[in-house]
């Protein structure tokens, strides 16, 4: 595999029907192009957490991977509340879920984790009333 | 062991992906956060949960688990059992909570 490879969706928030429909398109090219197991494992899990983290939180949201021989790239960038503090976000067990989220079994402070853990490169920034943008990178093994 | 063999030495009532059941079963997770599923279940697991709406198919699909058992006879929705039979997920409900089925999950695994 030498050509680069890209994907983009739109994420609705609230719209809890599709969560997952990005991650799993993203881990369908990924298997086609033969990438090894635990890598597509990584990439599947921090994606599908940041796809959750639009629809349980902001308006909407954009959600952009690339391919390279090398690794992948997704970018999440979304319409939502912003995080006022990235350092308590970050934290296991820390989340501002709805009851309503948590009773589905979502909300528990493990999703930016999740994500940081699954990346080889973690970067969040966040406005608090305009948005949060995520961008991993995962590095083929 | 086959998930077949679960089925049926565990009387689960198979709703969706019956072409599923000559797979393999490689242990078990159970956990009603679908973070914490995510994060920690294995490849081939069968998840217990008591969770039932849309997103555990999605969490099932994308972690490659060998099945859901949903505990205490939770009925699904039909926009749920449509998806976990579209995208081949089997899903399988027991009348026991989630102690006891485990309980005996865990003696038949470990025979």
């Amino acid at each position: 595999m030498d050509e680069i490879i890209e994907g983009n969706f739109q994420i609705i928030g609230g719209n809890f029907a599709n969560a997952g429909e990005a991650s799993m398109q993203m881990k369908a090219k990924l298997m086609e192009l033969g990438v090894d197991e635990a890598t597509i494992r990584r990439a599947a899990i921090a994606t599908f957490e940041a796809e959750m983290n639009v629809i349980i939180y902001a308006a909407a949201g954009r959600l952009h991977y690339y391919i390279t021989p090398h690794n992948i790239t997704i970018k999440i960038e979304d319409m939502g509340p912003g995080i006022e503090d990235i350092e308590q976000a970050m934290q296991e067990g820390y989340s501002t879920a709805p009851d309503w989220v948590r009773e589905m079994g979502w909300g528990a402070g493990m999703g930016l984790p999740n994500m940081k853990k699954n990346s080889d490169e973690f970067k969040i920034d966040s406005v608090v009333g305009e948005g949060t943008t995520v961008e991993m990178i995962i590095n083929f093994s | 062991m086959k998930l077949s063999n679960v089925v049926d030495n565990l009387s689960l009532e198979v709703k969706t992906g019956k072409g599923n059941l000559q797979n393999n079963v490689t242990g078990v997770y159970i956990s009603d956060l679908l973070s914490d599923v995510m994060g920690n279940s294995k490849e081939g697991n069968i998840w217990i949960t008591l969770q039932t709406h849309l997103n555990i198919v999605a969490v099932a699909g994308l972690k490659n688990l060998s099945g859901i058992i949903i505990v205490g006879n939770r009925q699904l929705q039909e926009d749920v059992l449509q998806k976990a039979e579209a995208e081949k997920i089997t899903v399988m409900s027991t009348p026991l909570p989630a102690f006891e089925i485990a309980g005996k999950l865990y003696q038949l695994l470990n025979q």
